[in-house]
């Protein structure tokens, strides 16, 4: 099924399909890896929006793209829950794994490194969303295995 | 008494294992109550939510049965009527949402059609927050597999993905984002029972709320409004105990176990042998608790009286290894962050909160600032419209007036007296992320 068509799909369950903007961004998302104006203009084709009404909404979202992004995402919860066992460690101990800065991407285009507000995983800090799956008491010294693994993918 | 093992309600069941599938949770009773709902009318439904003065576990506490009351009925409007749950759980320290859809997912079904019962709607969205991977795929596999069995009768159940922004919790903002906009606060009134999603009636309820329906009716309101510290804060609340204790987790106790026994009795104490230096109770949102007040009730009540908050059901210990005035930094970057950019007082006054607070920290600042802080504040708190920037600004105010020595320590110090020593030493926050750097594909160009 083509991008527009699946977008179709999903805008039905709603009344009115511009509610479909946000499945719509991330269906876009995870065919194009980020929102490229391409992208943009694709979801606003398929809703019937202009790209600039769908910039203006994608813009808003902190998990939309708007500029290329690595294959996998590595995103450190560093709210003060996790903060307060360790988190900072962790995200250092990525950082220093991957050679990035919290929001920076890997030379080869392969992993982007995140901080990322309260993931709701307080109970088992350090939270930490690997491709967009949570993995749960994370220590420093896991940050190696868990790039290797990525790298494997 | 409120410390013991109380058998849970809303967890019921799934104390051992998840009860992800219909004949694990048919098994223990589960889609009973919607049969015995869809028996009453309508009206007698709300009558009983009334009755067992179950109120909203999303932070604003309202009446459930109440607010399900205000919308009007099917002779009264000529328009569908929605139900929206916000599954937008995004409350630093708050995680009860996600335990309650993942263990179970059948009963926030089950309570989700009840409601759709009382307030005769067809049409429930379930927001859930866009983080939430696995909580989608387990909540939408229940939904589906109720559908299956027939349970949803002639009511449609959306699960309606967000994208990651914390506002989007606020109950009109997550109707514009659900309409498909920018999330952004609306103007009340009109209030969503009037004018919600798609300018019509709307009942907005949190996931732990819409989960404990099926619970009050099992137990009957009558009991249900025994539970607790009666008459305002009955029935249980999942709690959601982090930070430097023991042994952390999402315990469901009665309304009005106190933070001492929630911290001691029930986590196991402060961890690594520390000293509690402050508690954040309710959530980030909320001023903080200090350790002379941890015997007080976690009720509404109780909490009330001492100018505190029950909010989300948050209990976060904060060991004497962190400095308060990074704590209160990095909640103030946290809102400066999730400020939607709407109005003035918020999106000016949180980024104004962060500058003086790192100014504190790294002993530039001088008493005038401290008193500067607590001016900003007051000029942020009811001053916004919505209560995003009294979420920022409380917390902060109550950092400063607590713990005012150790704000002047640092003043003295020309800094911050522990430096590196401080658990939350150069915490990063999110909001000094900058923008992705490009990278050398380019795909999809």
């Amino acid at each position: 099924m083509s991008l527009a068509d699946e977008i179709q799909q999903v805008a039905k369950r709603y009344p009115d399909s511009k509610s479909a903007i946000l499945p719509a961004l991330r269906l876009a998302q995870e065919q194009h890896g980020w929102l490229s104006r391409a992208a943009i203009e694709e979801v606003g084709e398929a809703l019937d929006l202009t790209p600039a009404y769908c910039m203006s909404v994608a813009s808003f979202y902190d998990m939309f793209n708007l500029e290329p992004a690595g294959r996998h995402t590595i995103e450190v919860c560093t709210n003060v829950c996790c903060g307060l066992v360790n988190a900072q460690a962790v995200l250092e101990s990525f950082e220093r794994e991957l050679g990035v800065a919290p929001g920076e991407t890997t030379a080869d285009g392969e992993i982007t490194l995140r901080a990322v507000e309260c993931l709701g995983a307080c109970s088992t800090p350090t939270a930490v969303a690997v491709d967009h799956r949570y993995r749960q008491s994370v220590t420093p010294d896991q940050a190696a295995s868990i790039v290797e693994e990525l790298r494997g993918r | 008494m409120a410390a013991e093992a109380s058998p849970a309600l809303v967890l019921g069941g799934a104390e051992e294992q998840p009860l992800r599938d219909l004949a694990s949770y048919r098994a223990v009773g589960g889609y009973a109550q919607l049969e015995r709902a869809r028996a009453m009318t309508p009206q007698q439904v709300i009558e009983e939510l009334i009755a067992s003065n179950l109120r909203g576990r999303g932070g604003a506490f309202f009446p459930t049965g109440r607010k399900a009351s205000f919308i009007p009925t099917p002779d009264k409007i000529a328009k569908p009527v929605y139900i929206t749950v916000n599954a937008d759980e995004s409350e630093p320290g708050t995680f009860k949402d996600r335990e309650i859809m993942l263990r179970v997912p059948h009963r926030l079904v089950e309570g989700c059609l009840i409601a759709a019962h009382a307030i005769q709607s067809r049409s429930v969205f379930i927001y859930i927050r866009g983080e939430y991977s696995t909580e989608y795929d387990v909540l939408q596999a229940a939904v589906g597999e109720a559908q299956g069995a027939g349970l949803l009768g002639d009511v449609s159940i959306v699960v309606h993905r967000g994208a990651g922004a914390y506002i989007c919790g606020e109950e009109t903002a997550l109707l514009e984002s659900l309409e498909g906009k920018r999330g952004q606060p609306r103007s009340k009134p009109p209030f969503p029972a009037i004018e919600g999603v798609y300018a019509s009636p709307t009942l907005i309820n949190n996931v732990e709320t819409i989960t404990t329906i099926p619970v009050v009716l099992q137990v009957g309101p009558a009991e249900f409004a025994k539970i607790g510290v009666p008459p305002d804060s009955t029935g249980t609340r999942v709690f959601c105990l982090s930070g430097n204790v023991v042994r952390p987790g999402a315990y469901e106790r009665p309304h009005g176990i106190t933070v001492r026994e929630l911290i001691y009795d029930i986590g196991g104490g402060i961890a690594d042998g520390r000293k509690l230096k402050a508690v954040m109770v309710g959530g980030s949102s909320f001023p903080v608790m200090t350790p002379d007040e941890i015997d007080t009730r976690l009720d509404a009540t109780s909490l009330g009286q001492r100018g505190l908050f029950i909010g989300s059901g948050v209990v976060t210990a904060i060991d004497d290894r962190a400095c308060i005035v990074q704590f209160a930094l990095r909640v103030a970057q946290f809102y400066m962050h999730e400020s939607c950019g709407k109005c003035t007082p918020c999106r000016v006054g949180t980024r104004w909160l962060v500058q003086l607070l790192r100014a504190v920290e790294n002993g530039s600042a001088t008493e005038h600032d401290l008193e500067l802080l607590l001016d900003v504040c007051d000029r942020i708190i009811g001053k916004c419209l919505c209560v995003l920037g009294d979420s920022a600004a409380m917390p902060v105010a109550s950092c400063v007036t607590k713990y005012r020595d150790e704000f002047h320590e640092h003043l003295a110090h020309g800094g911050c007296p522990f430096g590196a020593d401080s658990s939350l030493d150069r915490l990063f926050a999110p909001v000094d992320q900058h923008h992705l750097a490009p990278v050398a594909h380019e795909a999809g160009v």
